[in-house]
């Protein structure tokens, strides 16, 4: 069956793909990219956006808003985070590839904050907001638990009563970072509807925060959701680019030629290409979840290879679907990857041809992990693993002179649990 | 719907069920007894069944749940009760297909779809209003799909007749009351609390204060749901709007019924029967 967008009975839907002068201005009033992105949600919610919205925009053009974030970024998380160069990554990959070949990969070392991820940059960001909007209580959705983490951190920062949504299933194989949150003083709730992953935690979420629209902020960790979560999640991540900009020019006196960066909902990868997006010699790779291949019907969470457009969680957007338009359930060795949706950002990218989007399966990733422990000792996140993935397939195919820069945005604390058994290793 | 858009209809003037319906309620003196069912919950036969059987046990319009993996808006009742749709085959297509079936033997009782966008966009939405009206829906209740995102759906249903029905919640500000009734027909949806189905019962008194409020920007019938649960709420519910929508516990009735595997027993859609019958004695109690 055709893909969605391009079946003659959603026609309105099909915005005609014109390449735009600048790849940055995105989304337009309406929230959308090109056709994706929106507002799609219950009228319930729609005043609750909207305010968002509004406090949103009254924030950006605020100094003094810019300033506390800021402060927060420099003395709490530790930023700016180092553009550290793999040497041995680089000279091992270069062992295997021909004479001149084997690109310098660099890593932006967001694992390296507090809290172990990029999350915080936008949980920071959102919670000073939600104080700003006078709003008493935050609530979250997890799925790995590192977003849950930095939202619980914040929280505690801040003096709020916090709520996180996880899915049971992600309860039970994330138990360390759900006594960290517990620590933090969040309260937890497992969720059981659907299959009890990220997914369903969405949309409890969203649920919950419809019956407590009053004094209830929902602060959302990826560049999913209704408008203005996309844009706002990425302008706050997009410190990672930034930065990256800098420090390379620093480091090597111009821009990096490739980056790479792993997708789940898309808010580190999005964090670190928008400000390159106008820099046409930038190429950029987004990673997705290959799981058990992309092949398989329900063995992966590669939203962009294996799915097509659709709505779900306020935005339209690829979806991992069937064909009656039921959201199939992602898998991904990875808990952080493991969303069948994307951010509709990247969904316009994509389209645009302005990002590749290619996918490191579960066996790659394992590999990417252990390689990366031993070769830099530096234990990556099974996320950014799948980044690091792909750059194992790619920097060998690239010339010496080629600047990778991957995002290294989380560390595997998380994940030894997981790896160890996958790996036959008892405790 | 405006006149003209009945006028140029072909064949049957599918839209107008809805307001003749009203206006024949109106004539009567009364609101009306909105129940609401699962499609295939929880197989297609008894769904069918409870559909079939709706009329008679006193439903003025009946409304129709379309299974969905993600209702972001439902409780745990209805989140069930898709789930147990979605496991006994229930598509978009299946369900167009049980209001075909209903047709055959009721040409006059109104039929909403109440669903999420993303199996329409799959089916293919102009395909879909066409199909869903020359099976006999009336109207289209499509949770996700607010009125800035509607441009995909709602040019075909007034062309094709189909009412798009509207969620106003006590959230809705008195700008956005306008902006949401502009892009609604048929009749309007009172979201009695703010939350989502099944979960609260709705304040009377709150009722009887944002209803006039709805009134006085529109022509439109109202009628209430999202914590209409008790034959006493649903009349109070239909006297001081046009009409009640119970959903949640009817279905709480009917899932008690069913086995530990959660499938149908013998007295499975009698119950939910019985149980539209109290609500519509309630609801025709005189005034
Ligand atoms: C370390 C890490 N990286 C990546 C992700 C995926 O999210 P995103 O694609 O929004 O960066 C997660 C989500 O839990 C994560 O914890």
């Amino acid at each position: 069956m055709p893909p969605a967008h391009l079946s003659p009975g959603n026609a309105k839907l099909n915005k005609p793909l014109t390449r735009p002068n600048t790849f940055r201005s995105g989304p337009d009033a309406a929230g959308k990219f090109g056709g994706f992105g929106g507002r799609y949600v219950a009228e319930t919610l729609m005043p609750l956006i909207l305010e968002v919205e509004q406090a949103y925009n009254a924030a950006k053009a605020d100094p003094a808003f810019d300033a506390e974030w800021r402060r927060l970024l420099t003395h709490y998380v530790g930023r700016p985070s180092p553009l550290w160069y793999a040497e041995r990554v680089t000279e091992h990959l270069r062992a295997e590839a021909a004479p001149g070949m084997g690109a310098k990969v660099y890593f932006k070392r967001d694992e390296l904050n507090h809290t172990g991820a990029h999350k915080i940059n936008a949980v920071l960001g959102q919670i000073l907001l939600a104080k700003r909007m006078g709003k008493k209580r935050i609530i979250a959705e997890t799925g790995a638990g590192q977003h849950g983490v930095a939202t619980a951190t914040a929280c505690a920062l801040f003096n709020l009563p916090c709520t996180v949504f996880m899915g049971a299933t992600d309860v039970a194989r994330q138990q360390p970072n759900v006594f960290r949150m517990k620590l933090l003083g969040a309260e937890v709730v497992a969720v059981e509807s659907g299959a009890a992953t990220l997914k369903d935690a969405m949309n409890e979420a969203l649920r919950h925060w419809v019956a407590n629209v009053e004094d209830t902020y929902y602060c959302i960790g990826t560049v999913a959701g209704p408008h203005p979560y996309p844009v706002m999640v990425r302008d706050f991540q997009s410190v990672i680019g930034s930065e990256t900009r800098a420090q390379m020019m620093e480091a090597e006196g111009r821009l990096p030629d490739v980056l790479v960066a792993a997708i789940g909902g898309g808010s580190n990868a999005m964090g670190l290409f928008h400000p390159f997006l106008d820099d046409a010699d930038v190429r950029m790779l987004g990673v997705e979840a290959g799981g058990h291949g992309v092949d398989t019907v329900t063995g992966h969470a590669a939203s962009l290879t294996g799915g097509r457009p659709g709505v779900l969680h306020g935005n339209r957007t690829y979806l991992l679907q069937d064909e009656h338009g039921q959201i199939l359930e992602g898998h991904s060795i990875s808990a952080g990857l493991d969303y069948p949706g994307v951010g509709p950002e990247h969904a316009w990218l994509h389209e645009l041809g302005r990002v590749e989007y290619v996918n490191a399966t579960d066996d790659e990733a394992l590999a990417a992990f252990q390689l990366c422990s031993r070769l830099e000792g530096i234990i990556p996140a099974l996320e950014p693993a799948h980044a690091l993935a792909h750059v194992i397939k790619v920097a060998p195919t690239l010339p010496e002179s080629t600047l990778i820069v991957m995002n290294m945005c989380g560390r595997g604390d998380k994940d030894i649990f997981t790896v160890a058994r996958l790996l036959g290793e008892e405790f | 719907m405006s006149a003209t858009a009945t006028e140029t209809r072909p064949v049957v003037a599918t839209g107008s069920r809805i307001a003749a319906r009203f206006a024949a309620l109106r004539a009567e003196g009364r609101g009306a007894l909105i129940p609401f069912l699962e499609a295939y919950d929880p197989d297609r036969a008894t769904s069918m069944e409870i559909l079939r059987g709706m009329p008679g046990a006193g439903a003025d319009l009946i409304e129709i749940g379309v299974p969905f993996t993600d209702p972001m808006a439902d409780g745990p009742i209805i989140q069930l009760a898709g789930q147990r749709g979605l496991k006994a085959g229930a598509t978009l297509g299946g369900t167009l297909e049980m209001v075909r079936e209903f047709r055959a033997g009721d040409s006059e009782t109104p039929v909403i779809l109440m669903g999420y966008l993303n199996p329409i966009l799959s089916y293919g939405a102009e395909r879909f209003v066409a199909d869903a009206a020359s099976a006999g829906v009336d109207g289209l209740i499509v949770v996700d799909m607010p009125p800035e995102e509607a441009e995909v759906l709602a040019p075909h249903a007034a062309a094709a007749g189909l009412d798009i029905i509207r969620l106003v919640a006590p959230t809705t500000d008195a700008a956005r009351l306008d902006v949401v009734l502009n892009a609604s027909s048929g009749f309007v949806y009172y979201v009695a609390i703010t939350g989502i189905t099944g979960t609260r019962s709705a304040d009377p008194a709150a009722l009887e204060a944002a209803i006039p409020r709805i009134r006085a920007h529109t022509d439109l019938p109202i009628c209430i749901g999202f914590g209409v649960r008790t034959p006493e709420q649903a009349g109070h519910a239909a006297r001081v709007s046009d009409g009640a929508v119970v959903a949640s516990a009817l279905i709480e009735t009917m899932s008690r019924t069913l086995d530990s595997e959660g499938r149908a027993t013998p007295g499975t859609a009698q119950a939910m029967l019985d149980q539209v019958r109290a609500l519509a004695a309630a609801v025709r109690a005189p005034r």
